[in-house]
């Protein structure tokens, strides 16, 4: 066996999770963020690993 | 000669066509569908995992290379990289009212005794945060067994933090402006000399491949900070990953104050299409599988015959590897290469820690069957 494999498998895993998830959470795009954080005065809010919960 | 080195070059230009054009299209459909700023951050995404895959540029085999070769080549790329950020990334965070944030986070027991168990396991993985993604992606078994427990573990380290960081944690300390900078570039300059003092002969340069590798991530995560106004993480996504899936299966969170949190709960409502480390993980994963499917033969690599003990080294090295990253508050790209380049001092504990760590995972690595003893 080699990486053809596993390598699509990956992928694969990684479809299933969009896909799962777009059942259970929806998606505007009309509600999206400006394009860029830097000069939208918006302040950051995305999750960091770095960042204690508020 | 491989099967793939065998095909004729048409049907390869072609294949290289589909690969550009699925990355395209994987882009234009999130844009589209949730929005630019998103479609922007997997583009980024994409380009650390080519980069990363396709130059071969990593954090846990460099660290190896110096414990075992005395090699510094790739952790001087690194510490390239991370100068290259911070030059741009300083002025930019003192000029910002809010719009950008750093990867501060406070030095603590916890913190430095996640990053001890993160240096060691992701050597025994050979994969760290960024890197357990790419070699998943290029199809790397063990990367593609650790993950999912990669993910579990850093829901469950999330899960418990506040636990954690009660045991004992500084406030949050940062190098900002001028002074700040200047501080961190010295810092850097003063690793980047002793590593080159107890380098072997001979290994006393990077490669090119390597610089330019530097380069193109320094670009691209900056590109990160300007975008999502966040530096460079992987860890989150993955915790957010796993705790998705403790809910599809009926787990109640509300016990958990990180996850109970408001911007927490939020994110686990919300599409993983609209997080930002998640886009990026997923961006970095199908970048490093488009590389592997770009390059002849790229795909056609046996996979390895471990022994069981090994499987199971790498399952708790990959439960390991999410949980201790979480209470390291970041892996070495959120903690490492995002918490230095912004002037979060957390980052170079994480960076002391994490290396003697990698001296205990290296040792460990022949015992758990992972390669041959010598």
């Amino acid at each position: 066996m080699t990486r053809r494999f596993t390598a699509p498998l990956a992928i694969a895993l990684i479809g299933l999770l969009i896909l799962f998830d777009s059942a259970t959470a929806e998606l505007n795009p009309y509600k999206a963020p400006p394009l860029l954080a830097l000069g939208s005065g918006a302040v950051a809010s995305g999750g960091f690993c770095g960042a204690m919960p508020e | 000669m491989t099967v793939a080195a065998a095909e004729p070059s048409g049907s390869w230009a072609a294949r290289r066509g589909l690969i550009v054009l699925a990355a395209l299209g994987l882009v234009l459909a999130v844009a589209l569908f949730a929005g630019a700023r998103y479609g922007l951050l997997l583009a980024i995404g994409l380009g650390f995992g080519l980069v990363l895959e396709g130059l071969r540029f990593g954090f846990a085999g460099p660290w190896r290379a110096m414990i075992l070769r005395r090699d510094p080549s790739g952790i001087l790329a690194q510490l390239l990289a991370i100068a290259v950020v911070a030059v741009v990334a300083f002025p930019l965070l003192a000029g910002s009212s809010g719009e950008l944030a750093g990867a501060a986070a406070p030095i603590g027991w916890a913190m430095a005794g996640g990053a001890f168990v993160f240096g060691a396991c992701m050597q025994v993985v050979l994969g760290c945060g960024s890197g357990t993604l790419v070699n998943a992606g290029s199809g790397n078994p063990v990367a593609l067994v650790a993950l999912p427990f990669f993910a579990i573990g850093s829901f469950l380290g999330a899960y418990g933090l506040i636990w954690w960081t009660d045991l004992g944690a500084l406030p949050v300390l940062t190098l900002t402006g001028t002074s700040g900078l200047a501080v961190t570039l010295v810092l850097l300059a003063l690793v980047a000399g002793l590593l080159l003092l107890l380098a072997a002969p001979g290994t006393r340069h990077v490669p090119r491949r390597l610089v330019i590798a530097a380069l193109l991530l320094a670009g691209l995560a900056i590109g990160n900070l300007v975008v999502a106004g966040q530096p460079w993480g992987v860890v989150y996504g993955l915790g957010l990953w796993g705790a998705k899936g403790a809910v599809a299966l009926g787990a109640d969170l509300s016990g958990s104050a990180f996850w109970a949190a408001p911007g927490n709960a939020g994110r686990l409502q919300a599409s993983v299409l609209t997080d930002v480390t998640s886009l990026t993980n997923i961006g970095i994963i199908t970048g490093a599988f488009l590389v592997a499917c770009w390059r002849r033969g790229g795909l056609s690599q046996p996979l390895p015959k471990l022994p069981a003990r090994a499987w199971a080294a790498t399952i708790v090295a990959g439960l390991l590897l999410g949980y201790s990253a979480r209470l390291a508050f970041g892996c070495n790209v959120g903690a490492f290469f995002s918490g230095i380049s912004t002037g979060s001092l957390h980052g170079w504990v994480w960076f002391a820690m994490a290396f003697a760590g990698a001296f205990v995972g290296v040792r460990l690595r022949p015992i758990l069957g992972l390669e041959p003893r010598t």
